[in-house]
């Protein structure tokens, strides 16, 4: 029996029923960016880098289910200029210096925003006051970078079996938060070799005392762009 | 406070709620009592109680507007923010407040007594000024009132002991039709539609076309058919008494006035859905409420309305809880609801899966407005054929709608769908109207050339706020204080809404500071269209609508706040010399650069 398809600009993509729109793209080679979304989970849905646009209304391409016959716009300069403005809130609501940040190279953000081509942050800069947490005698914390994907909520929950992690606030003061009362993630359960220390995006779970091993010029995304290393062939060494 | 006293609250708290997670918000809300606020000591004994992760105990107070992790003073007082506050002098009588206090707003006074903030809307639009006090709300301030206030709070009296007139709200009718002038007795709702027998009802229900009154207008027998036919045998009916849309207040009046006819309500959607549990979800700005709610609960479960064999019939057993929400206008959101039901955070979650289906602890659940479910009561006392009478095309029935602002009869009015918005400024006395804001903060600006159109789902819907601007009024304020509020209680989830409405306000304040450039207007209209578009629910795709409407309908209100008709200035010369002049304490003309001899201000 042959499989239902959809049309991803304009190319035909197959789908098993109930998979979702990014899922059944990346099973056939076609990257659709995504920053929260993680094959080893449900989809979150939070950071709407993966919208692409289906019968004019523009959805969440890792939560919404294909459907035969489906026409989806994802790489087409109108959602690309969507996902650029996403990214530029992304870099002016947290504190990124790039060339400073042990991660350079090797995060997805980064990697993404030059993907996307963005050259400017664009929007005023946030500068939040989000103190770094190096209690932990092998990983360090630094917030700053933190974009909210839930990822490490979610792996320290559901692979880890613990609750390192958790949010708190609301809105754009929303923050990670750790499951001490101290506030501190030396007084947790944590280890280093849990998977929620290996999970992280962008820079804030970082590993102390291996700073730079690879050299800046070398790392993931200086070999090659996002959008080839995301799909699934090489997803393992992300 | 020793470690021993709060296990020992915990304790109690844990025999009064059950050691069910799900009630961890009402716990948290209960447990607040004590002190006015969750010391850490107090969540890290209820987290181990419950066997939850302390920082999902941290994250469901961090969440929520009226829990506090820090102290906040013997006496919290917040006051409602909304425009229409505003409009009858809020600002003054927080001032006031503050310096009788003597604090600033945002702190907590010295001796730890006191603090003073502003909130969200608190459904009190008809008669503001409002605030809260320890969430307990005060409407009608005026001076006397807030003095009376600082003695009390002086003299450290209990909140109990305070006049409790100062607690009554008026319930202020303007216009009675269909509803809110049915006299039927409790009971004889629910007597005709069992009678009739579940499918029977459900047809009438059917025929009523009666549409959900919460906002989206979904037709409620439908949701009500999908919910029966969830294969999952329990269900669950949800009563949606949020109310966070600024300027909507008629659901507290006909939970105050009319109380009888949304339980009955509910009987009915668990009648027709075969659910035994229902919860009213309460928010926390109407706390004033429930002691009356709570009695007419146990009134109705005396009289044999509630609890098993209602009304005689073996096997129809049904009873409702009263949730309390603490202050999250999202909230509202149905999904975001149900969360916040199970006692989380309130993110709205992804849909499909649709309520009906998966809904409170993943069963079945309808969710129905306070206004959709009292209207039930008429479908089954007259017929659904009756109900369909009256109103449109696509809105049968009346609509009950929340009048505040510039008139001079504030309050609710009942009409039918279809009147017009003229019809509803005539009958609230209103004059030199300017604008009207159908459907609060998330609704629709209507400018006069507009005064002809239909209140009603295929015209201008609304979830039944009505506020009224009249020709004094500046529009772009109304927009800015409209798109604070939606950056104040965007949920944090998606990136859109949780950085975009930060943005838009900053723009917007930066215009209010009259240092807006024509670049900002065009960045304004894109965010607007990226909240539109790429928004997780209803909240940031709403998020918008006052600014897109206000620059289309009342530009030159915008352009007013322009500092340069042409050209966008990198940064602002004369403001970076305001640090010399404070150092030197100049302030003369020759310590100001001429910022724009030419503008065209
Ligand atoms: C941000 C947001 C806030 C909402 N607030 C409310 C509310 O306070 N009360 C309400 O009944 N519906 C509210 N709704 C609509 C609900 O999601 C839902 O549609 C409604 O409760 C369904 O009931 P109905 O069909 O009877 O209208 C809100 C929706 C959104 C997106
Ligand atoms: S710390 Fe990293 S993984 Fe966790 S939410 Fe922030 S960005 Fe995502
Ligand atoms: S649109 Fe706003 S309120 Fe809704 S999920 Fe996104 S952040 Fe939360
Ligand atoms: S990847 Fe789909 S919303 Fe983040």
């Amino acid at each position: 029996m042959s499989r239902s398809t959809f049309l991803l600009d304009g190319q035909s993509v197959p789908f098993d029923d109930g998979q979702m729109i990014l899922e059944a793209a990346r099973a056939a080679g076609r990257y659709i960016p995504h920053l929260c979304w993680h094959p080893d989970f449900p989809p979150h849905g939070s950071c709407k880098l993966c919208v692409v646009k289906v019968a004019g209304r523009h959805v969440s391409a890792c939560a919404t289910p294909a459907r035969a016959g489906a026409e989806v716009e994802s790489d087409t300069p109108e959602i690309n200029t969507e996902r650029r403005t996403l990214l530029q809130m992304l870099f002016v609501e947290g504190n990124h210096f790039c060339p400073a940040c042990e991660k350079s190279g090797d995060c997805q953000l980064q990697a993404m925003a030059y993907d996307l081509e963005m050259t400017t942050p664009r929007f005023r800069h946030f500068f939040p006051d989000r103190p770094v947490d190096a209690s932990h005698p092998e990983v360090l914390l630094d917030f700053n970078r933190c974009i909210y994907c839930e990822l490490c909520v979610r792996a320290s929950r559901e692979q880890d079996g613990k609750a390192v992690f958790a949010l708190t606030g609301r809105g754009i003061n929303k923050k990670l938060a750790v499951n001490a009362e101290s506030g501190r993630l030396a007084d947790t359960d944590f280890a280093a070799d849990d998977k929620a220390a290996r999970i992280c995006p962008v820079g804030v779970i970082l590993k102390k005392r291996v700073g730079f091993a690879v050299p800046i010029g070398e790392r993931t995304y200086d070999r090659a762009p996002l959008h080839e290393v995301a799909l699934p062939k090489s997803e393992g060494d992300t | 406070m020793a470690l021993g006293a709060w296990a020992q609250r915990v304790d109690e708290t844990l025999t009064r709620f059950g050691r069910r997670p799900e009630y961890l918000l009402q716990m948290l809300i209960a447990l607040q009592e004590h002190e006015n606020w969750l010391p850490p000591e107090a969540l890290t004994a209820l987290a181990a109680a419950l066997d939850l992760p302390r920082a999902r105990v941290e994250g469901v107070v961090g969440f929520y507007s009226f829990l506090h992790a820090e102290p906040v003073g013997q006496y919290r007082l917040l006051f409602s923010d909304n425009i229409i506050d505003r409009m009858c002098g809020s600002e003054a009588l927080m001032a006031r407040l503050c310096h009788s206090l003597w604090l600033a707003p945002g702190q907590v006074s010295e001796d730890g007594l006191a603090s003073v903030d502003v909130t969200s809307c608190t459904g009190l639009g008809d008669q503001g000024p409002a605030m809260l006090v320890n969430g307990r709300a005060i409407a009608a301030l005026n001076e006397d009132r807030i003095d009376i206030i600082c003695e009390l709070i002086r003299q450290k009296l209990a909140l109990d002991a305070w006049p409790v007139e100062l607690f009554q709200f008026e319930n202020t009718i303007q216009q009675r039709d269909a509803l809110l002038s049915c006299t039927a007795l409790p009971g004889d709702a629910l007597r005709a539609a069992i009678a009739m027998g579940r499918d029977a009802w459900l047809s009438q229900m059917q025929a009523s076309r009666l549409r959900g009154r919460g906002g989206a207008g979904f037709t409620t027998a439908v949701k009500w058919l999908a919910c029966r036919d969830a294969p999952t045998v329990e269900k669950i009916v949800v009563c949606n008494a949020d109310e966070g849309e600024p300027g909507t207040f008629k659901d507290r009046v006909l939970l105050d006035a009319h109380a009888d006819l949304v339980f009955e309500g509910m009987t009915l959607a668990a009648w027709a859905v075969g659910a035994r549990r229902g919860f009213l979800y309460l928010r926390g700005e109407y706390l004033n409420l429930r002691p009356a709610l709570e009695a007419t609960l146990a009134r109705r479960r005396a009289e044999g309305w509630l609890g098993a064999s209602i009304g005689g019939v073996a096997g129809f057993d049904f009873d409702i809880e009263i949730h309390l929400g603490a202050g999250a206008y999202v909230c509202g959101e149905e999904t975001a609801l149900l969360e916040s039901l199970e006692g989380k955070r309130g993110t709205p979650r992804i849909r499909p899966p649709f309520p009906v289906t998966h809904g409170y602890l993943g069963l079945p659940t309808v969710v129905n407005n306070v206004e959709t479910l009292a209207k039930c009561c008429l479908i089954a006392l007259h017929g659904g054929a009756a109900f369909a009478a009256t109103g449109t095309a696509q809105s049968a029935g009346t609509k009950l709608l929340s009048v505040s602002g510039d008139c001079a009869r504030p309050g609710i009015y009942e009409f039918p769908f279809g009147v017009t918005v003229r019809q509803v400024l005539d009958a609230c006395g209103a004059s030199d109207t300017l604008a009207v804001q159908v459907g609060g903060a998330a609704g629709i600006t209507l400018a006069p050339y507009e005064f002809g159109r239909r209140v009603a789902f295929e015209d201008v819907p609304t979830a039944g706020a009505f506020m009224v601007f009249n020709d004094t009024r500046d529009m772009f304020e109304v927009a800015h204080n409209f798109v604070r509020f939606f950056a104040h209680e965007s949920c944090g989830f998606c990136t859109p809404c949780r950085v975009g409405t930060s943005l838009l306000a900053g723009t917007l304040d930066k215009l209010a500071e009259g240092k807006g450039s024509p670049a900002d207007l065009l960045e304004i209209e894109d965010l607007d269209r990226l909240l539109k578009q790429a928004s997780h629910c209803g909240l940031g795709s709403a998020a918008p609508n006052p600014v897109i409407d206000g620059l289309q309908k009342f530009r030159p209100a915008y352009e007013r706040h322009l500092m340069h008709a042409d050209f966008s200035p990198a940064f602002d010369l004369d403001g970076a010399l305001r640090r010399a002049r404070q150092i030197t304490g100049r302030d003369d003309a020759g310590a100001h650069l001429p910022q724009q001899p030419e503008a065209s201000r």
